[in-house]
């Protein structure tokens, strides 16, 4: 296994500051009543994204889920277009069609945010399926929720990828939730990892709030699916310090503020610079100088949505055929 | 009594009352969904029932729509009769063999031998920018399937009768709630009351046009009527509360009298229920139409999600009169 080098880490950094910075800001737009619909945000699993996101190009593919912004940032999306598009601006990656819950982009290996729990799994086989068929040894990530594994779909796609040794990571969040259900109560096991082997693929237990034990075991299981020796199951313990949709959410009591408190201790941003600062490769001054650089990013990002045009009302039968 | 008979609820707080009404009523019904326990429904419509009656009778599911469908299926043919939670319309994709090919066929291939008293409940309909997977309108998906029954409350009063009703009907039966309407006001009777399955409602009296729709639809209609009204045309308005079976006689009986009809529904309008509905009304009634019947319906595309689009897309009150005026004549 490669150790990253100091350039990398400080990349796997950046990728969390620019979606923490992102989401927060993005949730003060939603609460200003500025970005409709509904947002579901990423603030506390960013180690995840940015651990795996690293290791791809823009020929690896990914499918996201509903809580799918991290996932489009780490892999190189714009806030720009972005903004644009969860304000539902004509600039948008979407154009304005699609929102947070659909939000994408092709050229950056994105198959999209997902308003629908589960079906990113099969669309992943899918475009492993393709990358293999077209003999490339590029692979496909697919990012879903422990609320997610209990869905069919999850089931048939992993026992397609093992079947078709196929380049697939499934790169299970386990944030402990499924909206507002405890995961010991939508399933009765405690690592949803311990599902690969019932479909004949290795099952591994990350912290997901550690974005160096998530950067390596995203390699191992990387390097096995380029190699043709097939799918993984990934299981990162994650948790989401928002709520289940905005911020606040409806305000009910299903988790308590001193489980988010002990979580919160554990911050994959802190943990990291943390880690960073131990190994010398970056100071908290400098620290403190991306999350303002990448602020000021997010600032300009939320204008050009603010100042882009709506869609034009005309343009609401395009694309509904290629 | 005259008192009781004011009492204005939500919507939302209707279905709530309906639900409970249900598990009061009947010892065998059990509510089962996502979040219908802990969370009270994330639309709230099932809040306080787990309080009240325990985990037993309101289940917590995974997020496994086919499971959950499947199980009101398996519990219903053996006894229980379940209340099903589909929290949004969209989601059926997940669950659409153990509705079709299972639910709405059972008792059929069975040769008449099983019994399938199971309520699905769940939310359609746009106008929340919630894009193109929490939004939509399939009744017509369901309406296509025989063996099932599937009904569309547009106000709180239909909302709490039409879910009871469904309860205690012994086949399969979807009501189909609409996530528009969940703060909606009106009179609701405390009492258990039923709203008949497959008996329309004329909510608006007039001689010049007949209007047929159902669901949200039905108060952008009224207000389409008031505007036409100011106009001097008389529109008729029929809320048809029960798609599946649909009260065809009360439609013809009003056109008999109109002569000229317009359907209005959220729902895509190709394939949509106006088709099967005009259809029926030159069938049933040619001789006497002064026009084609015409309908209103959203545009054969997915719902998008930026408001302005979304605005584009959605029928409402303007497009019914713009529609009615053209087929007046006016
Ligand atoms: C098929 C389907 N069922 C239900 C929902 C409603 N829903 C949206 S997010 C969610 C919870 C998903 O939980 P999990 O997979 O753990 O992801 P998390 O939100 O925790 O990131 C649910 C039930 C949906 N969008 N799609
Ligand atoms: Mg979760």
């Amino acid at each position: 296994m490669s150790t990253p080098s100091d350039d990398v880490l400080l990349d796997i950094h950046r990728r969390m500051v620019r979606i923490r910075t992102f989401e927060t800001e993005a949730g003060r737009m939603a609460e200003a009543g500025k970005i409709p619909g509904a947002l579901h945000l990423y603030v506390g699993e960013e180690a995840v994204a940015a651990g795996v996101m690293v290791h791809l190009s823009n020929e690896d593919w990914i499918t996201s889920t509903h809580r799918g912004h991290g996932h489009l940032i780490a892999k190189g999306g714009e806030f720009d277009r972005m903004f644009a598009e969860l304000f539902g601006r004509a600039t948008g990656y979407c154009r304005g069609k699609g929102g947070s819950m659909h939000i994408s982009n092709m050229d950056l290996g994105m198959l999209g945010a997902n308003g629908i729990v589960g079906a990113g799994p099969p669309i992943a086989v899918g475009a492993a399926f393709s990358t293999k068929y077209r003999k490339t040894d590029r692979v496909a990530v697919t990012f879903f929720g422990d609320g997610a594994s209990n869905e069919g779909s999850f089931h048939e796609a992993a026992n397609m990828a093992a079947l078709y040794k196929l380049p697939v990571i499934f790169v299970c969040e386990n944030n402990g939730y499924g909206e507002y259900t405890p995961q010991a109560k939508h399933q009765a096991i405690v690592d949803v990892a311990d599902r690969a082997s019932g479909y004949g693929m290795p099952g591994v237990v990350v912290d997901g709030m550690d974005a160096m034990a998530v950067y390596e075991a995203a390699d191992a299981a990387i390097e096995r699916a380029r190699a043709g020796d097939g799918p993984t199951l990934l299981e990162c313990k994650t948790y989401r310090f928002f709520d289940h949709v905005g911020v606040r959410g409806m305000g009910l009591t299903y988790r308590t503020d001193e489980e988010l408190a002990e979580w919160q201790k554990r911050d994959p941003i802190h943990l990291f610079e943390a880690r960073l600062a131990e190994l010398g490769v970056l100071s908290k001054d400098d620290a403190v100088a991306i999350h303002e650089e990448v602020l000021a990013e997010v600032r300009a990002g939320i204008e050009f949505a603010e100042e882009s045009p709506t869609p034009d009302p005309d343009t609401l039968l395009d694309d509904v055929y290629a | 009594m005259a008192e009781a008979e004011q009492r204005e609820l939500t919507y939302v707080d209707a279905i709530i009352e309906g639900a409970r009404t249900i598990l009061l009523e009947q010892d065998n019904a059990f509510i089962a969904g996502e979040d219908v326990g802990g969370a009270g429904g994330v639309f709230g419509s099932y809040r306080g029932l787990l309080d009240e009656f325990g985990p037993e009778r309101v289940v917590d599911t995974p997020i496994s729509e086919e499971g959950i469908v499947g199980l009101g299926v398996g519990a219903a043919a053996t006894g229980l009769r379940p209340v099903i939670d589909i929290m949004f319309m969209d989601f059926m994709g997940e669950c659409m063999d153990e509705i079709a090919n299972q639910m709405a066929k059972m008792r059929y291939m069975f040769g008449g031998s099983a019994k399938l008293p199971v309520t699905v409940v769940t939310m359609s309909g746009g106008g929340r920018n919630l894009a193109a997977q929490h939004s939509q309108s399939l009744e017509a998906w369901l309406c296509h399937l025989p063996g099932l029954k599937v009904v569309a409350p547009s106000t709180p009063y239909d909302a709490k009768g039409l879910l009871i009703a469904a309860s205690r009907d012994d086949n399969p039966v979807f009501t189909v709630m609409n996530k528009m309407s969940l703060a909606n006001r009106g009179a609701v009777p405390e009492e258990s009351y039923e709203v008949p399955i497959g008996k329309a409602n004329v909510v608006r009296e007039g001689e010049d046009l007949t209007i047929i729709t159902y669901s949200r639809m039905v108060s952008e209609s009224l207000s389409a009527a008031d505007a036409l009204a100011r106009d001097g045309v008389e529109a008729e308005v029929i809320d048809l509360r029960s798609l599946q079976p649909m009260d065809m006689d009360t439609v013809i009986e009003s056109v008999a009298k109109t002569h000229r009809a317009v359907v209005v529904h959220e729902a895509v309008r190709f394939g949509g229920l106006g088709g099967e509905i005009a259809s029926q009304i030159q069938e049933l009634a040619f001789d006497e139409l002064d026009a084609p019947v015409s309908r209103v319906g959203a545009p054969f595309s997915p719902v998008p999600f930026s408001a302005v689009l979304e605005q584009a897309y959605l029928p409402n009150a303007d497009k019914i009169v713009a529609e009615s005026r053209s087929l007046i004549g006016a």
